[in-house]
């Protein structure tokens, strides 16, 4: 049951539907019904942003570790170059994400132009 | 107080312009490093269109297209995508008490939940304090609504022409996404736990890519967040002690 098994033109949606559009909904529709009656500050929401960060986390490292298409080609120490590069600026300077991500997307740039 | 419809639609209005910001054009940025995204893995134009106007929370968005790429079944990516969306549930909770009034329909509400993520979520904090509270739920759709708008038409416009790009702009784009996520993450973290679960899931995403590459965001996500979640705990321990 992956996104190409099947070749009915409409699978793909359903896929994303169900897989993508369902499997983020249910936390919206969760948060409304439960509104006002959860305390946001509680032990329990703050282990599950934990771990939703931990895991988005894990996305950003992957995109930059073994990213897709022509990123891919950029070795490996210039990708993480220029993340720590942008990150740092972004603390340093202020906490703008504009500011961070307009200093790594320089420093990646750079970095392939010299490379 | 009885209100005229006109004033919901200034309220309405006024959200609207309110995405014409500098966190919009941030959003629009990282839209158009998805649309890169979505095509390299093989997605079409109105397959990336639905998936945005679908699911519209770029972390979900990018576990989907990623898990669709490491051809992961459909109930894997489910598991996936719900696990990195957990995150929409305490925002949503801390949001709606925010947003409704006594004569506020829990339809609206469902409705317009749809639409919460992060830049609309941290917008809508800001300037809920100024909008009387019966225009709240006004002016978020209008916030939401030109959101949606403007991102789905900067997705139509870079998602075919993405593969035509120079490779060095292609790289470029692709590093939108990771490097907005890395700043704005950081910058809702509430807790010291949620710096911790960035580091930490930041070093085992690669890890667990090459270790359990079937479920290495479910396994960086468990693992990095008890770990952070654990590690918070012991301080404020010792702190009390």
């Amino acid at each position: 049951m992956t996104f190409d098994a099947f070749s009915h033109p409409l699978w793909p949606y359903l896929f994303i539907l169900v897989a993508g559009s369902f499997a983020t909904d249910i936390w919206r529709f969760l948060g409304v019904h439960f509104g006002s009656r959860i305390d946001p500050d509680s032990e329990a929401l703050v282990m599950v942003r934990t771990l939703a960060t931990a895991l988005v986390a894990g996305v950003i490292g992957n995109q930059i570790v073994f990213p897709s298409g022509a990123l891919a080609d950029v070795p490996l120490l210039l990708r993480i170059g220029a993340a720590a590069a942008g990150f740092a600026a972004y603390l340093v300077l202020g906490k703008r994400v504009l500011v961070g991500i307009v200093i790594a997307e320089a420093v990646l740039l750079i970095g392939i132009l010299l490379n | 107080m009885p209100l005229s419809p006109e004033s919901h639609l200034s309220w309405f209005r006024a959200g609207c312009r309110a995405a014409l910001s500098v966190p919009g054009f941030i959003l629009l940025a990282a839209f158009v490093g998805f649309a890169g995204l979505a095509n390299a893995a093989g997605f079409t134009l109105a397959q990336t269109l639905f998936t945005v106007l679908t699911i519209w929370a770029l972390p979900s968005m990018v576990v989907l297209v990623g898990s669709v790429q490491n051809g992961l079944s459909l109930p894997a990516t489910a598991l996936a995508v719900a696990l990195s969306a957990v995150r929409l549930m305490p925002m949503v909770v801390a949001l709606v008490p925010e947003m409704r009034d006594a004569k506020t329909r829990r339809v609206t509400l469902y409705f317009l939940s749809h639409f919460i993520a992060v830049t609309s979520w941290v917008m809508s904090f800001q300037r809920f304090p100024d909008i009387p509270r019966e225009q709240r739920t006004s002016f978020y759709a209008g916030l939401a609504a030109m959101l949606m708008v403007m991102n789905l038409a900067v997705v139509a416009v870079v998602h075919p022409l993405a593969k035509e790009l120079p490779p060095t702009l292609s790289a470029l784009l692709l590093f939108l996404t990771p490097m907005y996520f890395l700043t704005s993450l950081w910058g809702s973290a509430r807790e010291i736990a949620g710096a911790y679960a960035m580091l930490l899931g930041l070093v085992l995403g690669p890890i667990c890519h090459v270790l359990v590459p079937q479920a290495d965001l479910l396994v960086s996500g468990l693992v990095g967040g008890a770990l952070a979640y654990g590690l918070q705990r012991w301080q404020q321990g010792r702190r009390g002690a």
